[in-house]
């Protein structure tokens, strides 16, 4: 046991909790004012939710002894047996109940991450049905097969450093099949204009991410020194990286935009996830960069030309930055920063097809799933609100409240 | 007695306030609005690409005034408010039947001159 790591991961634990409120009001401020609460409960009411499921048998599903690769068992089920003592498989350093606190709040935020496909038109029960269905038979599975111990993407040899394909190939490529199957908005086909309501909170927002990312990539070092150290830095720049490029693009076609720069940035972090603690300092330009122009190009064909409502872009921001950042690990890993991975730049051209099969695989197994859970919902419970429900708002319909009421 | 009804570009509110004040016109009630007429909406940036917007922020003014100092009025709002570009705004008038003010319940057009 260290007392150091410890610490810095109950530290790395608060501040990727702190990211789902911050996901709140970056998802938040870009809806139309009608919609403003009901998109911050989304994540809100998903904090409180997988937080519970988490404890009770997310961690022994993702972390709990292996099943044929594809899952853990339910031995731990209600953390039982999981106690203050080390786990020598996971985080050797430190207390086990350190390790399950600072996992569930990843399980918390890549959950949170695809609400921003279905914002504005979704029932809230529906919401909560799906949020839940998606932790259990997509989340803990497919953080088994990369992180947990006998996974078959740990045994490929996958890297993924703080969840590249876990978190955002997951959460991106799932919410394009969410948004299919529910369908766009009304207004959207006729192109309606759907205002932000907030710029300013989506800038908050990305702050507060920004902040938290350090927890979120950093934290995944389980320890407190170099390779910490290297996530940190590689976060900083890879964020600042993308946040400029995409400026620089919007500008280049229009205006550099703030709420464009505020996405960058957060594609940026995306993009450095599953590299942070394998890459050289230097490498988070490139991946910060072309992560920030690859999802801002797949954004303008989104919006222009396919014709789906995937209303706030997980799927460009998260799945694209995702892609590229776990395809980016295999060419930029290095044995110089960490003995853990070496990728093309080292000579293992091999690497970059291992991280392709882990893209491929989760990208393959998220859609199908999710696209069969929605199919499902929606036709038992039924996904969408009432058309009257929808034109009035979520915040009113769903909630009975609204975000700024009253005249004096 | 005249109530003119001035819906006007918000960055030319303070010349048309200074206007009407260097002629004794002192009263008005200022509303943020949103509108559209001839210049119709504008683009604005999305994260990326652009939507349009179709309702434009003005600002209306609301003076109640005294019959023969309207045409007064008229002009200085006119002058002041005008930049020549399409989005400049419109001025209504109307009838107005009686005023009061609440302080003194004096009525009629002597609660509307500052005279």
């Amino acid at each position: 046991m260290n007392s150091g790591d410890t610490a810095w991961l109950l530290t790395s634990t608060a501040l990727v909790l702190l990211m789902t409120p911050a996901l709140a009001f970056f998802y938040g401020g870009m809806v139309r004012r009608k919609n403003l609460l009901s998109t911050i409960m989304m994540s809100f009411a998903i904090l409180c939710l997988i937080s519970i499921l988490w404890i009770l048998y997310g961690y022994t599903m993702a972390f709990g002894p292996d099943v044929k690769g594809l899952v853990g068992d339910l031995s731990w089920f209600g953390l039982t047996g999981v106690g203050q003592g080390p786990s020598p498989i996971y985080a050797s350093t430190v207390p086990q109940l350190a390790f399950v606190a600072f996992q569930a709040t990843f399980a918390i935020i890549t959950v949170a991450l695809w609400t921003g496909a279905v914002v504005e038109r979704i029932k809230f029960g529906a919401l909560l049905a799906f949020a839940a269905l998606w932790f259990t038979f997509i989340y803990c599975p497919v953080a088994h097969w990369v992180w947990g111990s006998g996974g078959w993407l740990a045994q490929l040899g996958a890297l993924d450093f703080a969840g590249g394909t876990v978190v955002h190939v997951n959460a991106g490529i799932s919410a394009l099949a969410l948004a299919l199957v529910l369908g766009p908005r009304m207004g959207f086909k006729e192109g309606e204009s759907m205002e932000p309501n907030n710029i300013p909170y989506v800038v908050l927002g990305a702050a507060l991410l920004w902040f938290g990312w350090f927890g979120f990539n950093a934290g995944s070092a389980l320890t407190a020194g170099g390779i910490a150290s290297n996530a940190f830095i590689t976060t900083n720049t890879a964020a600042a990286a993308a946040g400029f490029t995409w400026m620089i693009l919007g500008w280049i076609h229009r205006r550099p935009s703030v709420l464009g720069a505020a996405t960058g940035a957060v594609v940026g972090l995306v993009a450095i996830t599953p590299a942070a603690g394998f890459v050289p300092v230097w490498a988070a330009i490139p991946i910060g960069a072309i992560g920030a122009a690859i999802s801002y190009y797949v954004m303008v064909w989104r919006a222009r030309s396919s014709g789906v409502d995937e209303s706030l872009d997980v799927f460009a921001c998260h799945g694209m930055g995702g892609t590229w950042g776990a395809l980016a690990t295999g060419i930029f890993a290095t044995t110089a920063v960490n003995t853990a991975g070496s990728g093309l730049i080292d000579g293992n051209w091999k690497q970059v097809l291992i991280q392709i099969a882990a893209i491929v695989a989760t990208a393959a197994y998220a859609f199908v799933v999710s696209w069969l859970l929605a199919k499902a919902l929606k036709a038992t419970m039924g996904l969408r609100v009432k058309e009257e429900e929808e034109a009035v708002g979520l915040d009113i319909s769903q909630h009975g409240e609204r975000a700024y009421g009253g005249v004096s | 007695m005249k109530k003119i009804e001035a819906i006007i570009r918000p960055e030319r509110l303070d010349a048309v306030k200074d206007a009407l004040s260097a002629q004794g016109m002192l009263g008005m009630t200022v509303t943020h609005v949103s509108g559209r007429g001839r210049q119709k909406g504008i683009a604005l940036q999305w994260r990326a690409g652009e939507y349009r917007v179709d309702f434009l922020p003005k600002v209306k003014i609301e003076i109640v005034i005294a019959d023969e100092e309207c045409q007064i009025a008229l002009d200085i709002i006119c002058r002041a408010a005008r930049t020549g570009r399409e989005g400049d705004g419109m001025i209504f008038v109307l009838p107005v039947e009686n005023a009061l003010r609440v302080r003194t319940s004096d009525n009629g057009e002597l609660c509307i001159t500052n005279k």
